[in-house]
């Protein structure tokens, strides 16, 4: 628990061998105490006080003077670490002994206060100690969360490589290759293929609203529906839609998914593809042209349902290179806020078409990364790549 | 990223300006709740000084989106430099949300 609030009561623990300070403190502070703004408790000596501060961890700072038996004060300052880490000191000292209150302070006390006591003074001390240990706690508390988040991120970041296909299978028709490269804050980025009947194959790459744990979740649930409705519907268009109306369905979130699904038949070479509010697929040729296929004019996933997807075929030729690649590509920034924009996009293919669809693959990664340098970021890079050989 | 607001006869005019991604989509709601908040007609979303808008940001824009739509309230986004609109269209969001050139033009739209 942290302690945000100042009119909660404070603990503090005043060590003195002189009998005599307790029914002073407890007089001259009798307003705080009744308030319930203070609240004190004594030892005589550095033992008894590390004792304190061992049983009670309600205790917030610690009062004490340096000449006791047992265990002075500079050296009960030297243990408060060991037995509670965050507690603060202030010393009480006789007065002018520069000598003791110099040793205080590099052993870590907060502050000083010198004797006789001023009370009106050391309210104010004891107050600005306060006051730091609230900040000192909410600081930490911060910290704290922070880690609980960093870990939350982790599980995301791990959600979101495990759903990754990452053996791709070899054969003589057409190969494929796929990667993710993750921005340090886990975006929503997710690519999948999926195998159909008739040797034809799915290919699906996606883009999730957000970040985080939401996004990861909504992935999830995003990339489970399309393996389901790829296997059931006649095509593409029909794949999204279906897709689409579950995500829908109590999306009060407003959570939407950029889709591109496309089923290529190596049988004939056709590629038929329906975009959900995708760029759509870029096509580089053998001869190094490329060419970027229409848009279906469709509508991010979970954001209207009953819309419906078209699609769109188009013929592969024989050393046809397809790339699909989410914005993380085409929006990355370099050091002068430019974005790489589709047309760097091309120039990497152009007049050097890729030598197969890993060249092509890991050329789409190097190409953000080059451009990038040392600028963080903020969204995933991802590619599916799919090449018609022969 | 800010927004700053200004009435004119029921329509709240709000310009948003700088990045908007999901390191202050969270900011951007917020501010663009006590925008409709105080809207009683219709509300234009001026991106005339926006550089960009991350999913995060268009996640913002479609809850708006939505909240207006129930409660009948015309909606209007204008002024988009190049790169966000090619966002809205390939997204496809402006098949569902209103865009127009000009502040002008959102203007008219939505007082009509």
């Amino acid at each position: 628990m942290t302690m945000t609030e100042s009119r909660q009561k404070h603990k503090i623990l005043v060590v003195d061998d002189e009998p005599d300070l307790e029914p002073l403190m407890l007089q001259r502070m009798r307003r705080y105490i009744r308030t319930g703004v203070y609240e004190f408790v004594f030892a005589r000596n550095g033992v008894e006080a590390l004792e304190a501060l061992d049983m009670d961890e309600s205790i917030d700072m610690v009062l004490s003077d340096i000449n006791m038996p047992k265990m002075d004060g500079l050296t009960l300052l030297e243990r408060i670490p060991d037995v509670a880490p965050d507690i603060r000191a202030v010393i009480i000292s006789a007065y002018g002994d520069m000598k003791n209150i110099r040793i205080a302070m590099n052993r870590g006390a907060f502050d000083f206060v010198t004797k006789p006591v001023d009370f009106d003074d050391l309210k104010f001390t004891i107050d600005r100690t306060l006051q730091h240990i609230r900040e000192w706690r909410e600081a930490l508390s911060a910290r704290d969360k922070l880690v609980v988040l960093q870990n939350e991120l982790n599980v995301a970041s791990m959600m979101q490589q495990s759903i990754l296909p990452n053996k791709f299978a070899r054969n003589d028709d057409y190969k494929l290759f796929g990667t993710m490269q993750p921005a340090r804050n886990v975006g929503g980025d997710f690519f999948d293929v999926i195998g159909l009947s008739d040797g034809r194959v799915g290919l699906a790459i996606a883009d999730v609203s957000g970040k985080g744990v939401p996004a990861a979740l909504f992935m999830m649930s995003s990339r489970t529906l399309l393996k389901g409705a790829a296997m059931r519907a006649d095509g593409p268009g029909e794949a999204l839609a279906e897709v689409n109306d579950v995500l829908n369905e109590d999306n009060d979130a407003c959570m939407f998914v950029t889709m591109i699904y496309a089923v290529y038949n190596p049988a004939t070479g056709d590629l038929t593809y329906a975009d959900g509010g995708h760029d759509p697929p870029l096509v580089v040729h053998a001869d190094g042209t490329t060419t970027q296929l229409p848009v279906t004019e469709g509508l991010a996933l979970g954001v209207l349902p009953g819309f419906d997807y078209y699609q769109h075929s188009h013929q592969l030729a024989p050393g046809d290179t397809v790339v699909l690649y989410t914005d993380g590509v085409t929006e990355a920034i370099n050091s002068e806020e430019e974005q790489l924009g589709l047309h760097r996009l091309r120039e990497a293919f152009e007049r050097n078409p890729p030598q197969d669809a890993e060249d092509a693959g890991h050329r789409v990664i190097d190409l953000v990364n080059d451009f990038a340098g040392d600028v963080p970021q903020f969204d995933d890079t991802t590619c599916l790549v799919l090449r018609r050989e022969g | 990223m800010g927004i700053n607001a200004e009435r004119a006869n029921g329509t709240v005019i709000a310009k948003a300006d700088g990045r908007i991604d999901s390191s202050n989509s969270r900011e951007f709601h917020s501010e663009l709740e006590a925008v409709v908040a105080d809207s009683d007609a219709a509300l234009v979303l001026d991106f005339a000084d926006v550089a960009y808008i991350s999913s995060a940001g268009m996640r913002v824009i479609l809850l708006t989106a939505k909240s207006l739509q129930k409660s009948g309230m015309k909606f209007a986004l204008c002024s988009m430099n190049d790169s966000i609109r090619e966002v809205f269209k390939i997204s496809g969001f402006d098949k569902i949300i209103e865009i127009h050139d000009s502040q002008a033009e959102a203007l008219s739209a939505v007082s009509a």
